[in-house]
């Protein structure tokens, strides 16, 4: 029960806030707009702060214009600092193939994952399991190097790169010695490491979707998972590819676990067997010892290309999203 | 809530109690047996500790529509969401007693929840369409769930039409679900519901969010269906219950106070909570 004062006083705080109101229009308006342009300013500048980078790499890239042309330095295969010969395609190629490999090594079990977090375990069963999958999150990737070197890559050597030449084998892709080192295992590193980024974001994407719908899919006779798959999975399409993306992210980015496996060897091999290189791993391996100015400026020209190739599959993903998002139209009318 | 028992829609009858609760058993001559639809036997929910359904018995027979009235909270959406095994994702809820749609133990081991959700069709008390679809594939979601098959856009037009949303929506049918108002919605559940052709329908507080017209619709709707189906409606309107329903059930604090012919509960109940309750002196 509200005082006598208080209700008294309700209409008369009330007037005095009409009055503050019509004494000051546009007072809130100002700060609306206020409010709107700083947030403008903030957006504009995480654009200018790209912008700047891309500027300050080509720049530092310029020398590298002398004697190659852009599509020749991506194309050329052969990285001899010695010569002055520079070319990308041998570290785009072992940056692409470890990325794609370990998307399709972690985005299913990833999504099975969230999905049994989220719909099919036990709520206390789902929040230990969350767990585990944090805190791989938080691992440095140096330890994952080690990791991988004394674990992953002696098991690849010993058990399955030779299993699955045996009963693969007339597939190129796992073909020829199984050395241990190279694109299988860092592939592999990488899919552990993205995996908890995955998980994390799908499952509170998947969280997001009403218990509701999910019950009328259940009183329409569906089991309990063709409810998820009527309700979660396309209400929570959008934000799974928005994880995977994470997660793609970190894949073509990461340096120190993949330098750590991956052989460091400059060749391009249709085998997942074979070592290889990537764009990341060269750069920070040689730029300490970069001596000549047109070696700085090839592996500043590498950064731009990584730069390039992260934004062209992101934006790339998100065409190929909007073009198979089905769903119907959501504007009334 | 109306002031007066509603007398002069259902002109009183001779009381024929259909089931009782327990402490309440009349001593009437035994009917001719008609095998019950839906058949309650000793019904309990537990929400963890707070007993929301307490020992609740009750029949309903075949074509015959159920309104089970009582003030908010009295555990309504409760009692009808146990005849559909609803609280079996529900954590933290546990369910005690017989239901029998059919003579088949809904509760008992070894039946399988969606064969029987399939037979029992619900409307939800929240209007909940399904977000990512148009209103075309709501209404059609259980026909493909289930494999029916048949000409669905003609089905899908019957049940719009059934539910008086057909004119509202028939250019518009690709358009999401959500796009609708929660009235407009509330309708769109229904035809989603009827198109899988349930046998019993259970339906919480269908008209809520409605119009008098459009609410009309859908008291004839439920009029056309008892042909078919039985229906358990649960609604806060006592001229509605008075309307469309048979049989009337009371709910008091989870408990089932009374349940009789409808217009016995509102012209002549036995139990003094009911009348309060029908006379709008409570609730
Ligand atoms: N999911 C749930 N978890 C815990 N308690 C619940 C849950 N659903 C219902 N209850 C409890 O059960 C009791 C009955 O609730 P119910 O929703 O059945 O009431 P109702 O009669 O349908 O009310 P209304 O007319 O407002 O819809 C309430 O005390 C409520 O707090
Ligand atoms: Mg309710």
């Amino acid at each position: 029960m509200p005082s006598r004062e208080a209700i008294i006083d309700a209409p008369a705080s009330e007037a005095a806030a009409a009055q503050h109101h019509a004494s000051h229009p546009g007072t809130s308006n100002l700060g609306d707009r206020l409010f709107n342009s700083t947030l403008w300013i903030l957006g504009a500048m995480i654009l200018v702060v790209a912008g700047l980078i891309v500027l300050n790499l080509a720049v530092a890239a310029r020398p590298l214009a002398k004697d190659h042309s852009l599509w020749g330095f991506i194309t050329e295969t052969q990285w001899d600092p010695v010569e002055d010969r520079f070319g990308a395609l041998t570290f785009l190629y072992g940056t692409l193939v470890t990325s794609m490999v370990s998307l399709i090594l972690a985005v299913p079990v990833a999504i099975g994952l969230s999905l049994f977090i989220t719909q099919f375990a036990p709520p206390k069963l789902g929040r230990v399991l969350t767990m585990p999958v944090e805190l791989l999150a938080a691992i440095p990737s140096v330890v994952y190097g080690l990791w991988g070197l004394f674990i992953v890559v002696p098991w690849l050597r010993a058990s399955v790169e030779p299993w699955l030449g045996k009963h693969l084998g007339w597939i190129p892709l796992f073909q020829g010695p199984p050395i241990g080192l190279g694109y299988l295992a860092s592939s592999m590193i990488l899919a552990v490491m993205i995996l908890p980024t995955i998980v994390a974001v799908s499952v509170e994407v998947m969280k997001t979707t009403p218990e509701a719908t999910r019950e009328a899919a259940l009183a329409l006779g569906a089991t309990k998972w063709e409810a998820v798959m009527m309700t979660v999975i396309p209400y929570s399409r959008a934000g799974i590819v928005g994880a995977v993306l994470l997660g793609l992210g970190r894949a073509l980015g990461e340096t120190m676990a993949v330098t750590m496996v991956i052989g460091n060897s400059p060749q391009i091999s249709a085998s997942l067997f074979a070592a290889g290189y990537s764009l990341p791993a060269v750069i920070a391996n040689e730029f300490a010892e970069a001596t000549s100015s047109v070696h700085v400026a090839a592996l500043a020209g590498l950064g731009l290309i990584l730069f390039a190739t992260t934004f062209l599959l992101n934006a790339g993903a998100r065409v190929l999203v909007n073009a198979v998002q089905r769903g119907p139209r959501r504007v009334s009318g | 809530m109306s002031p007066a028992p509603a007398v002069q829609i259902m002109p009183p009858e001779k009381p024929v109690p259909m089931v009782s609760a327990p402490q309440q058993q009349p001593p009437l001559a035994p009917e001719p047996e008609t095998p019950f639809k839906v058949e309650v036997q000793d019904l309990n929910v537990y929400f963890r500790a707070n007993h929301a359904i307490r020992h609740v018995t009750l029949g309903v027979k075949p074509q015959t529509v159920l309104a089970v009235i009582g003030p908010s909270g009295c555990g309504k959406s409760t009692f009808i969401r146990a005849l559909n095994r609803m609280h079996d994702l529900v954590p933290g809820a546990r369910v005690e007693g017989r239901v029998f749609v059919d003579g088949e133990d809904l509760y008992a081991r070894g039946i399988d929840p969606v064969l029987l959700r399939r037979r029992v069709g619900m409307v939800f008390q929240r209007p909940n369409p399904f977000p990512t679809m148009s209103i075309y594939e709501n209404v059609a979601a259980g026909l493909t769930l289930n494999g029916i098959g048949g000409n669905h856009a003609e089905i899908v037009e019957h049940c719009l039409r059934q539910a008086a949303l057909w004119d509202e929506v028939k250019d518009r049918l690709r358009h999401a679900g959500t796009s609708l108002s929660g009235g407009q919605q509330q309708r769109l559940c229904i035809a989603r519901a009827l198109a899988v052709e349930p046998e019993v329908l259970l339906m919480d507080e269908p008209a809520s969010a409605l119009d008098p017209i459009a609410t009309a619709k859908i008291e004839e709707l439920i009029h056309e269906l008892k042909e078919k189906y039985t229906i358990v409606i649960v609604t806060h309107s006592m001229q509605q219950a008075a309307r469309v329903s048979d049989n009337t059930a009371f709910f008091y604090l989870g408990e089932l106070i009374e349940m009789g012919p409808t217009a016995q509960i509102f012209t002549n109940p036995r139990e003094r909570r009911t009348e309060d309750y029908v006379t709008g002196k409570f609730g």
